[in-house]
């Protein structure tokens, strides 16, 4: 939305006649407004079914928000196209030149491949030829691999891997982050290779390329293959054979577990948070080589996580659940799906206060964390007593920031290895002192 | 699409069942490979539609029925005053989608069933018809190296 204002603001030419500039400019913030309350409604529809799917081929609940939004480039596009219609356009009388503007701007529109009122219907009403244009690759691939998503996954491993009470190891994070990447493409390409005309039939996944056409199943596949098996592999031999093998099981769980169940049970959102905890336990095996007390506890707090945020996500897309085949527990048991997310809203207090008993953390954690904690069991509360959609929003959007707000008030309050080391080990050398690299 | 075209072209989305026609392509020398990948398309392609047109169509008419049964039992009109079709809010809409989906369930696990086999069917015969079309290339270049 911001993006779009901002955009309007810049390039405003000069116009001659007043009225004809009064015109263009309300041309142009009508267009925006429209677009930007587009945005929205797309925004709020897609973060769900991608999170839904809780898919997260390892933790999906963070992407919702800037999941999918294909139409801010054609936006700038367009809006850059119009600029250059304003300054040909000059003098002559009123009438005339109100004329020409009309007209330009009509063509200027029609040579746009999208208008950004009703984004995609010009582009959707024409037949496209189905052969892989090279230059767009990149970006049909970025959509394949859910990219965004992807970036927020490999985010809570370095968490994961940052709160682990070893000395930082630079090579060995980049590596970690690198395959749990690799593997989380290769995870999300295969979701979307087997949901085809089910995202067809979704108003937040239906510009995927796969049910574009933009690419064919095999390329699709090949894709998948190519990220996941260096992934895999950069992880068993590049890291440690254990995060190797938790990153195989959960793309394995991801695709062959939680994408298939969607459609069976309401059981995939639980399966969905498991495939959200394990990249942050993939961190903390990566750095320490074991699944200690501490990576169950990280897994559990982004498990738990999940609920409040996938549940109130769900909450607004029932309709197209219903429709679609999709067994979510906001549609079949909503009594449930409320229950479930502030349970679990409350669980996260109690992983928080046990961060300090595991050695994690000081007791500094889990009370600076508790006022957001506190909250957003506040609105889980609230979800669960209003049943309706201005409290799931609210519940979800808090989610949102909550995430990344408790991994960094975590982070700031990690117990340092100087001070467990003092705490009664036998004190180790110089040199390993000198070693500990404490992150920014 | 173009007569001269040697591509598929994928259409906007089908008013009922929200998928992508795709127009094939026949090449003049089809070998007996490629004609089989084309034909699972096809009929794949041509269950998808029906399934989702006939589902679809079933939603909107049980939509319709029951938001009007609805009404009726509450005493109102399908439009009000201002001539605006009247809607249930979400939390009254919800039981219909309950409903629907457990309907509709067994029909999805069917469907489900014969999408991933049809799906992993085709991917297969695309993967065979890669293979071959690359090795006859291979072929090809080889023997032009030679002359």
């Amino acid at each position: 939305g911001l993006f779009v204002w901002r955009l309007r603001s810049t390039g405003e030419p000069q116009m001659a006649c007043r009225f004809v500039h009064l015109y263009h400019v309300a041309n142009n913030r009508l267009i925006t407004f429209q677009y930007f309350n587009f945005l929205k409604r797309m925004y709020v529809t897609q973060c769900n079914k991608d999170l839904s799917q809780q898919a997260k081929p390892k933790s999906d609940s963070i992407v919702s928000p800037f999941h999918e939004l294909p139409q801010l480039d054609q936006e700038k596009k367009v809006v850059h196209k119009i600029s250059p219609v304003s300054p040909v356009h000059q003098s002559g009388s009123e009438t005339s030149s109100r004329n020409e503007l009309r007209e330009m701007k009509s063509a200027a529109e029609t040579e746009d491949s999208v208008v950004p009122v009703g984004a995609e219907s010009k582009e959707d009403r024409q037949w496209k030829e189905m052969k892989l244009q090279l230059d767009d690759l990149p970006g049909i691939l970025a959509r394949l691999s859910k990219i965004k998503l992807t970036a927020l996954v490999v985010s809570t491993t370095s968490a994961g891997f940052a709160m682990a009470p070893v000395p930082f190891e630079l090579a060995c994070f980049l590596l970690a982050s690198l395959g749990t990447g690799l593997a989380s493409c290769a995870a999300n390409s295969i979701n979307q290779f087997f949901e085809v005309p089910f995202d067809s039939n979704m108003n937040r996944t239906k510009n995927r390329p796969l049910v574009r056409g933009q690419i064919s199943p095999l390329l699709a596949v090949c894709f998948a293959a190519s990220c996941g098996i260096p992934g895999i592999a950069l992880l068993t031999l590049g890291v440690n054979p254990l995060t190797g093998a938790l990153g195989a099981f959960n793309i394995f769980l991801y695709t062959c577990c939680y994408t298939p169940l969607k459609r069976m049970s309401i059981a995939n959102t639980w399966v969905g948070a498991v495939v959200g905890a394990i990249p942050p336990m993939m961190g903390w095996t990566a750095a320490t080589g074991s699944l200690d007390a501490g990576a169950l506890l990280l897994g559990g707090i982004l498990y738990s996580w999940q609920f409040p945020h996938f549940n109130a996500l769900s909450w607004g897309l029932r309709e197209d659940y219903s429709r679609g085949g999709y067994c979510m527990m906001s549609v079949t048991h909503p009594g449930l799906c409320r229950r479930v997310a502030l349970r679990h809203c409350v669980a996260l207090i109690g992983l928080s206060a046990l961060a300090p008993v595991l050695g994690i953390t000081t007791w500094t954690f889990p009370v600076i964390s508790l006022p957001i904690n506190l909250y957003i069991s506040y609105l889980g509360f609230r979800f669960y007593r209003d049943a309706d959609r201005s409290s799931s929003r609210r519940l979800f959007f808090c989610s949102l920031w909550h995430l990344p707000m408790l991994l960094l008030v975590m982070f700031t309050c990690k117990k340092s290895v100087l001070e467990k080391e003092d705490e009664g080990n036998l004190p180790r050398g110089g040199h390993e002192t000198a070693v500990e690299m404490r992150l920014p | 699409p173009p007569a001269h075209s040697h591509s598929d072209w994928i259409g906007p989305p089908d008013k009922h069942s929200n998928l992508r026609p795709v127009i094939f392509y026949v090449p003049p020398e089809e070998s007996a490979l490629e004609r089989r990948l084309r034909e699972a398309r096809q009929e794949a392609q041509a269950s998808n539609q029906r399934f989702w047109a006939r589902h679809n169509r079933a939603f909107r008419q049980e939509k319709e029925e029951f938001i009007y049964s609805r009404l009726k039992a509450k005493g109102l009109e399908m439009r009000d005053e201002s001539g605006q079709k009247a809607t249930l809010n979400a939390e009254e809409m919800a039981d219909f989608y309950k409903d629907f989906l457990s309907k509709n369930f067994k029909k999805h696990l069917q469907y489900n069933r014969d999408w991933y086999k049809r799906n992993f069917r085709i991917t297969f015969l695309m993967g065979q018809v890669a293979l071959v079309r690359a090795l006859r290339w291979l072929r090809w270049r080889k023997k032009n190296v030679e002359q």
